[in-house]
C-alpha cells in the first residue's frame, strides 16, 4: 500500500519545538503514524531524558535499537536513546574500523573531551547517527528503516544542532572528517529531510517558532511544517459565550439549574471565566494567523485530557495520518 | 481575578523572606524549557529591587517582549539599569542578556597576554567553540556570574544577583566542570594534541612515549593531518589558560555551594516539567547545593471554588435543554476544576517523592508577561504570604 502523505520523499523527520510544547509526544505519534502503513520506523532520542521509554511505558532504553510498538499491516516502531559515548565508539568503528581504540581513547581523556568538554562534538555524533540510520541497508539491499523520526533538541538550538557539520566542514578543509561532514549535510539539506516545529497557540511558543523558521531558512535547511499541539476542544455555544455581556443572563440559567442560593457569586465567577475564554480565543486566532503567514503546512493535534500514554499516542497517530503528515 | 491560591501540599517556600534576607546574595533559577524560568527570575529581581535591594538579573535568552520590558535592547554583555521601577525604598535593578561569545573572549583576554589573546581569538577552532557549540552557554553563564559577583564584592554595585540558566538538562553541567576539566587536563590527550605544534621535528610517539602510537594513529586517521595540526596549534595556544579555567571552575563551584546562594527550581504543573524538576532537585542535593525550593508556575485557578466539578456537571445536565449556553459554561467550569485538581495531584506526587522540598504555586495569568506591570504582578503572587 502506498501511503497518501504530504511528505513522500522524506526519510528523516526532525521534530523540534519550544520546551513544554510536547515535541517528544508529537515525535512518538509521528513515528507511530508513519508505521501505520506497514513501514518500519526508527524513533531516535538524543537528550538522555528517556522520554520514549516513559511514553511507551517500557524500562529505560539502553543505547541499542529496540522494537517498542507495532502497527497494522506489519508496521513497526523501533527506538534508540543515543548515548554520546557509545555513539563515538560506534562512529569510530563504522567509519574507521577502530572500535578497539575505545579503551585507549578513554585512558587518554579523549572521550571526556569529545562528549563533554567540547559538547558541540556531541551534536556531530548525534546527527551522524541519524543519517546512518536513514542510510542503513538490511543485507545490503532494502533499507533497514523506511523512515527515521528524530526527537531533536528544542527550537532555540535546532539550527545550530543540524548545522554543526557545516561548522566542522569549515574547520576541516580536507580529510575524512570533512567528507563525513559533507555527506551528512547533503542529506540534511535535501528533500529527504523535513524539520517540523511543534508549537502551542500561545504568544511565546509561536514567536519562538517564527524565529526558528527564519533561522532554519537562513541556514538553507529544509523546513517542513508547523504542528499545533494541545489544541483546546471546541466549546458548545462558543459564540454566545464570547458575546456574553450580562451576568444576569447567567444567573437566570443558574436559577433554573437549582443553584438559586449562590447564583450571584457563581454567575460572577462564570462570567469571568467566559471573558477569559473569549480572550483566549482572540489570542488563538491572532497566533494562528501568524503561523499561517509562514506559508507552511500546518497540522493540528488536540489536548489529551489525563496525560499521554501509549493509547493516546495511537490516537494522535491516527489524526496525523488523516491530515496527511504521514 | 487571579488572586489567592490554595497552598500546595508540602512545606511552603517563603519567597518574600528569601529575597528580603540580606544574606541572600545569589539566586540561581533552573528548570526545563517553557516553564517561565526567565519570567520568574525577572519578577524576583523586580520585587527584590522595589523592596530596597540592589539587584542584577542575568538572563540567558529572554523572549523578545520580556527583554524589551526590561529595556534590554542592546546586547553588550554589561548590566544596564532598568527604568520604570519604584526606587522609593532605595533599591535598584539592572539587567543583562548573556553574550556567550563575548564572555568567552573576555575569559581569553583575562588569562593571556594581548598577543596570545589575538592569536587565539583568530583561530577557527576557537571561533567555532565560542559561538556555535552547544554547551558553551552553560559554562559562560557561570563565568559571567563569577564576574558579576567579583564586581559586586569589589565596588558594592549589587547585593543580589539573580541568574537564569539555559533551558536544558545540561544547565547543571557546570557543576561537573571542575572534574571534567581535570580529567581532560590530566589526561595525555591534550599533550598529544598540542605535541606537533610544540615540538617541531619530534614525532608524537617519541614525545609522549610508547603505547600511544595507536592513539596517535587514530587521531591522524580520524582527523586528518591538516585538521590535527590546526587543532594542535589551537590547543597549544590555549594550553597555558587551562590551569586558569580549572581554577575558575573550582571557585565558581565553591561560590554556588556557599551560604548566600539559593537555587530555585522552576516547573510547570505538567508531568514532564515536574520530572525534570525532580532531576534538578536530585542533582543539586547530590552536590550539596543550597536548594531554596520549587516554584510551580501557571497553576490553573478556578474562580468559584465552592461550586465543585460534580455540582457544576449535575447543574449543567439539569438545564441542558432549556439553557444550553449556561450549561456549556458550567461544563467549562467543571473542566477547569478537573484540570486544577489534576495539576495539584501532579505536584503532590512530586512532593511525596521530595517531602523536604519547599513549594510555591503561582496561578496562571490570562496573558504572557511583557511589561514591568506584568512582572510586578507575578512578583506579588510569588511573594504573597503563605
Amino acid at each position: 500500500m502506498v501511503p497518501d502523505t504530504d511528505w513522500p520523499e522524506t526519510l528523516l523527520h526532525v521534530v523540534s519545538g519550544k520546551g513544554g510544547t510536547g515535541k517528544s509526544t508529537v515525535a512518538a505519534a509521528l513515528a507511530l503514524s508513519l508505521a501505520q502503513s506497514g513501514r518500519r520506523v526508527m524513533l531516535m532520542e538524543v537528550e538522555g531524558r528517556q522520554g520514549i521509554a516513559q511514553m511507551f511505558d517500557t524500562p529505560p532504553l539502553p543505547h541499542e535499537e529496540r522494537r517498542i510498538a507495532s502497527a497494522p499491516n506489519g508496521g513497526e516502531v523501533w527506538a534508540l536513546a543515543v548515548e554520546p559515548e557509545e555513539a563515538l565508539l560506534e562512529y569510530l568503528e563504522l567509519f574507521y574500523n577502530l572500535r578497539r581504540a575505545g579503551s585507549v581513547l578513554r585512558k587518554m581523556g579523549a572521550i571526556e573531551f569529545v562528549t563533554t568538554v567540547a559538547p558541540g562534538l556531541r551534536d556531530v555524533l548525534l546527527t551522524g547517527k541519524a543519517i546512518e540510520l536513514t542510510r542503513r541497508k538490511d543485507k545490503g539491499i532494502s533499507p533497514a528503516y523506511d523512515a527515521v523520526v528524530l526527537d531533536a533538541p528544542p527550537t532555540g538550538r535546532i539550527t545550530r544542532f543540524l548545522n554543526i557539520n557545516t561548522e566542522i566542514a569549515g574547520l576541516a578543509k580536507v580529510g575524512p572528517i570533512r567528507s563525513q561532514a559533507d555527506s551528512v549535510m547533503s542529506v540534511l539539506r535535501s528533500k529527504r529531510t523535513a524539520i517540523h516545529l511543534v508549537t502551542l497557540l500561545e504568544e511565546m511558543p509561536v514567536q519562538e517558532t517564527l524565529d526558528g523558521i527564519a533561522e532554519i531558512r537562513d541556514a538553507a535547511l529544509p523546513i517542513g511544517s508547523v504542528i499545533v499541539n494541545m489544541r483546546r476542544p471546541h466549546v458548545p455555544h462558543e459564540q454566545e459565550i464570547v458575546e456574553l455581556t450580562d451576568r444576569k443572563r447567567i444567573s437566570a440559567g443558574l436559577a433554573h439549574a437549582g443553584l438559586d442560593k449562590r447564583k450571584t457569586i457563581i454567575a460572577e465567577a462564570l462570567f469571568i471565566e467566559a471573558r477569559e475564554h473569549a480572550a483566549r480565543l482572540d489570542m488563538e486566532s491572532v497566533e494562528r494567523a501568524r503561523i499561517a503567514d509562514t506559508g507552511l503546512p500546518v497540522y493540528d493535534l488536540p489536548i489529551i485530557s489525563g496525560g499521554i500514554d501509549t493509547a493516546a499516542l495511537y490516537e494522535l497517530a491516527v489524526l496525523l495520518n488523516e491530515q496527511g503528515l504521514a | 481575578m487571579s488572586g489567592q491560591m490554595r497552598p500546595l501540599d508540602g512545606p511552603a517556600l517563603d519567597i518574600e523572606q528569601l529575597i528580603q534576607d540580606p544574606r541572600t546574595r545569589i539566586i540561581v533559577c533552573c528548570g526545563s524549557g517553557g516553564v517561565g524560568k526567565t519570567t520568574t527570575a525577572a519578577a524576583l529581581g523586580l520585587r527584590a529591587a522595589e523592596n530596597g535591594r540592589s539587584v542584577c538579573v542575568l538572563t540567558i535568552d529572554p523572549a523578545r517582549r520580556l527583554a524589551q520590558a526590561m529595556g534590554l535592547t542592546v546586547l553588550d554583555n554589561t548590566p544596564r539599569p532598568v527604568t520604570g521601577i519604584n526606587t522609593a525604598r532605595g533599591g535598584s535593578l539592572s539587567a543583562m542578556m548573556l553574550d556567550m561569545k563575548r564572555t568567552f573572549d573576555e575569559v581569553v583576554e583575562s588569562h593571556s597576554d594581548q598577543a596570545r589573546a589575538q592569536h587565539i581569538l583568530a583561530n577557527p577552532f576557537y571561533q567555532a567553540l565560542s559561538s556555535s557549540f552547544a554547551g558553551t552557554q552553560e559554562y559562560m553563564a557561570m563565568e559571567k556570574l563569577s564576574q558579576l559577583r567579583a564586581q559586586a564584592d569589589r565596588d558594592g554595585t549589587w547585593d543580589l544577583i539573580i541568574v537564569d540558566t539555559p533551558p536544558s538538562r545540561s544547565a547543571l553541567d557546570f557543576l561537573d566542570a571542575p572534574e571534567r576539566l581535570s580529567s581532560f587536563l590530566d589526561g595525555k590527550f591534550i599533550r598529544i594534541l598540542s605535541a606537533p605544534a610544540r615540538g617541531a621535528g619530534k614525532g608524537i610517539g617519541r614525545l609522549v612515549g610508547a603505547g600511544v602510537g595507536l592513539f596517535a594513529g587514530v587521531l591522524n586517521k580520524v582527523l586528518g593531518a591538516q585538521l590535527l595540526s590546526d587543532l594542535g596549534t589551537f590547543v597549544a595556544a590555549i594550553d597555558t589558560m587551562f590551569g586558569g579555567f580549572r581554577q575558575r571552575a573550582v571557585e565558581t563551584y565553591a561560590l554556588l555551594a556557599a551560604e548566600g546562594t539559593a537555587f530555585v527550581v522552576v516547573a510547570a504543573p505538567e508531568r514532564d516539567a515536574l520530572r525534570e524538576a525532580s532531576f534538578f532537585v536530585d542533582r543539586l542535593s547530590a552536590d550539596h547545593m543550597p536548594l531554596a525550593g520549587l516554584v510551580v508556575n501557571r497553576m490553573q485557578n478556578a474562580n468559584a471554588d465552592d461550586l465543585s466539578a460534580d455540582q457544576a456537571r449535575a447543574a449543567a445536565e439539569r438545564i441542558e435543554d432549556e439553557d444550553a449556553m449556561v450549561a456549556s459554561l458550567l461544563t467549562m467550569h467543571a473542566m477547569r476544576l478537573d484540570e486544577a485538581a489534576r495539576q495539584r495531584r501532579l505536584v503532590a506526587r512530586f512532593s511525596g517523592a521530595h517531602p523536604s522540598v519547599s513549594l510555591r504555586g503561582v496561578p496562571a495569568l490570562a496573558q504572557d508577561v511583557h511589561d514591568l506591570e506584568g512582572l510586578r504582578e507575578i512578583g506579588a503572587l510569588l511573594g504573597q504570604p503563605t
